[in-house]
């Protein structure tokens, strides 16, 4: 018996460098069936700018301009991991005060990252306006880092051992101002979003990552948490002083880009919760308070004590990277973004290996596409949340 | 053309005792309403797009276009000027002549609907006995255009957008039609005219959204899908196939599209009015009016102002449409192909047919309400 047998031309179509929802440069070759995705092959690399290579010729001051350049949504965070890795090695004490300051900074800025990342995945799945509104919420903390640091993205405030300077007068009540304006505006954005049956149906069950996969594929952040692992490196490695404050890590049980997205909800909620419970607990109170109780009780007074500094020493431009190797990490808002270095006793670090948290969770892509409809790529490729700066380095 | 005036004599008349030969003056009259009809529906569409930049601008709580004149209100004439003088660049691989015929074969289609769309009791081009069917059958052509401007623009995607625009439109195409019939058999004809004053009897009571609650819910979420706008804007969908089918477009060929697209979604704010909305009826009949202030009827200056809410009538409840398609463009993601599919196959076709059922048994029980 003869059979009539259809069979289809398989499409291969670039997606990208410049395709508008690559997220900057990625580029995905994509071999389509139809609207289903055969396979998909990521080219990474249209970003490098040997970030690593570069830090091997910078001393960790002349460094810190660079580093925001990686992940250049969450800024905070990649600055903290510079000053952090070279701290670790030559063991350089971080005042309390200084340390809660870092807190603050590094939750708005999981903030700002989460909000921006909300704007780029819905509009991914077609609805074009929570962009702006989430631009709205996010130039609000640019205010207030702009206020502390003097810039919107590019800070450069971290030092070792503390922050370049301490928050200006007025900021502690402008920061608390905009955490009680923000929780109802979280709750806006999941009126609007959350169930929304077009939503729902476009990201629930898609892009299903098991716990062991998750587990086993390196996976860190969100991607991690919404798979079932409630592992957050702020509760592992007790960095900082996360300890002293209330929080709870967020997770989910779905594995799939629903689950994504919900974590990454909960837990700007409760860095928000976080960054409130910072600003009743900073030692010193706000910078007037602290300013007046130095003046009233003269030099000698505990008020110009370690705790109530936010730097514990002007770190020498000259500042020797230790001899010795280390790896630390923070819990970036994308990941585990971690730094491995190796010193020498040398103003230069030997060895600056970049661990970026995009890089590692990027590489499941194009076993969570295949299978799938055109149109979920862009849905899966949202709610993993990259950033080519830090991906390609 | 005008109100209940024969304008149409009128002018064969004038032009006839200014020495012109009755054939002549009747070629002249024929051009006249065709010339108001296209750029009427310009100025339509345009004012879509400017609709759409205002109304997205207050959704995302920005403020729009304002230099180019009062509230940005020249913004699409400059969209116009400036597409009109670009470069219309052909693609080195493209096939020329399917690349050229495309666009404008889109646009045609859709203007042509507008030949039986009536926005008074006398103003329409011509009353056909066949009315909706021809408006369904017109505008089915619009899809072979996007199908040749996908496939000749040797673009992958603008070929993936063509294979949607045609898959698409072939799914909504039979909701939609199912949902007209149901109208038509309530109205015992397809003539747009007839369906309008079917629904003209006892002022907002009698309008077919009443009467046909179901059938238009389908017929909006046709006409979305037809009009290829969010939540079914999936052929020229942004983020997954670049701009679909009109991705190497440019220049006029652009325009074409650009203002066909527009042209459509008027077309389907002008259908759903007239189909379910009582088209140029007010909330009351307008006779009432005219007997509690006194007037004849027929009065020639009445007339000419009873025409004019008409016109403003219809124009408002296309507007409202239009107004309601926009924002729920702003709001809503996407949804993906195979849902769209699934949507239109397995859900709007049954609902339809049943509706149609349902419209014939109720015609046959109650034949006072339901046109019998």
């Amino acid at each position: 018996m003869v059979m009539i047998e259809t069979k289809a031309e398989r499409m291969v179509i670039n997606m990208g460098p410049h395709h508008p929802s690559m997220h900057g440069v990625l580029r995905l070759i994509v071999t389509l069936d139809g609207e289903n995705v055969v396979d998909c092959e990521p080219v990474l690399g249209y970003l490098h700018r040997s970030m690593e290579k570069i830090a091997e010729n910078r001393t960790i001051i002349q460094y810190l301009p660079y580093v925001t350049r990686w992940d250049y949504l969450a800024t905070m965070f990649t600055e903290a991991i510079t000053v952090n890795a070279p701290e670790k090695l030559a063991n350089v004490p971080v005042p309390r005060r200084a340390s809660y300051i870092r807190m603050i900074m590094l939750e708005l800025s999981r903030i700002a990252s989460h909000l921006l990342w909300l704007g780029t995945f819905v509009a991914d799945i077609g609805a074009q306006t929570p962009f702006f509104y989430v631009f709205r919420e996010r130039e609000m903390i640019y205010d207030l880092f702009e206020a502390a640091t003097g810039m919107r993205m590019m800070h450069n405030y971290f030092r070792i051992g503390g922050v370049a300077a301490d928050l200006p007068y007025g900021w502690i009540e402008k920061c608390e101002d905009f955490c009680n304006y923000f929780t109802p505006v979280i709750d806006e954005y999941e009126k609007l979003i959350t169930n929304n049956p077009i939503f729902r149906k476009r990201v629930e069950g898609l892009g299903t990552i098991t716990r062991d996969e998750a587990i086993n594929w390196g996976l860190s952040g969100p991607m991690l948490r919404g798979s079932g692992v409630k592992l957050d490196l702020r509760k592992v490695d007790h960095y900082e002083l996360y300890d002293e404050l209330d929080w709870d890590v967020q997770w989910d049980n779905g594995g799939d880009c629903l689950a994504r997205y919900l974590v990454r909800v909960k837990e700007m909620r409760e860095s928000t919760k976080m960054i409130l419970q910072c600003l009743k607990q900073i030692p010193g109170g706000s910078f007037e308070n602290l300013e007046a109780q130095r003046v009233l009780a003269g030099p000698k007074s505990e008020w110009t004590g370690m705790d109530y500094q936010f730097i514990s020493k002007k770190p020498s431009p000259t500042f020797k990277v230790a001899a010795g190797e280390h790896y630390v990490r923070v819990e970036a808002p994308k990941g585990e973004l971690g730094v491995y270095i190796i010193g020498e006793d040398s103003v230069f670090p030997w060895r600056f290996k970049i661990r970026p948290p995009g890089f590692i969770n990027l590489q499941i892509l194009p076993e969570l596409v295949r299978g799938m409809k055109l149109a979920d790529i862009m849905a899966i490729l949202g709610s993993v949340d990259i950033i080519m700066g830090e991906v390609d380095r | 053309m005008y109100g209940g005036i024969d304008l149409q004599r009128s002018l064969i008349e004038v032009l006839s005792s200014l020495g012109l030969p009755t054939d002549v003056a009747k070629v002249i009259w024929m051009l006249l309403p065709m010339a108001v009809m296209v750029l009427g529906v310009t100025v339509g569409a345009l004012a879509c797009t400017w609709l759409e930049r205002k109304i997205s601008a207050a959704a995302q709580q920005r403020i729009g276009p304002e230099y180019a004149g009062p509230f940005g209100l020249l913004i699409p004439i400059a969209d116009v000027a400036k597409l009109v003088i670009k470069q219309g660049t052909i693609p080195a691989k493209a096939d020329a002549l399917l690349y050229t015929i495309g666009p404008a074969l889109v646009f045609t289609s859709i203007f042509l609907c507008y030949l039986v769309i009536p926005f008074g009791q006398n103003m329409i081009i011509s009353d056909l006995g066949t009315g909706v069917f021809f408006v369904i059958a017109i505008s089915s052509i619009a899809p072979i255009g996007l199908l040749m401007a996908g496939y000749s623009s040797n673009n992958k995607y603008s070929l993936l957008g063509g294979l949607r625009a045609a898959a698409q439109s072939i799914s909504y195409e039979i909701p939609l039609a199912l949902a007209v019939l149901a109208v038509a058999l309530m109205t015992n004809g397809l003539s747009t005219i007839d369906i309008v004053n079917q629904q003209a009897e006892y002022g907002i009571l009698s309008w077919n959204i009443w009467r046909q609650p179901i059938g238009f819910v389908i017929f909006i979420i046709a006409a979305l899908a037809e009009c290829e706008r969010l939540p079914f804007d999936l052929p020229e969908a942004e983020e997954e196939i670049v701009a679909g089918y009109q991705t190497e477009y440019s220049g006029i060929r652009f325009a074409f599209f650009y203002g066909g697209s527009y042209a459509n979604l008027l077309l389907a704010g002008l259908l759903a009015s007239i189909l379910y909305l009582g088209g140029w009826e007010l909330p009351f009949p307008i006779d009432r009016v005219s007997d509690a202030l006194g007037i004849e009827p027929n009065t020639a200056w009445w007339q000419v102002i009873a025409a004019f809410i008409g016109l403003t009538a219809t124009l408002v409840k296309t507007y409202a449409f239009i107004f309601f398609a926009i924002l729920l463009r702003w709001t809503v993601p996407r949804v993906r192909i195979d849902q769209l599919l699934d949507l239109g196959w397995k859900f709007l076709l049954p609902i339809g047919l049943a509706n149609l059922l349902i419209t014939a048994a109720l015609k046959l029980t109650f034949p006072f309400a339901f046109g019998g």
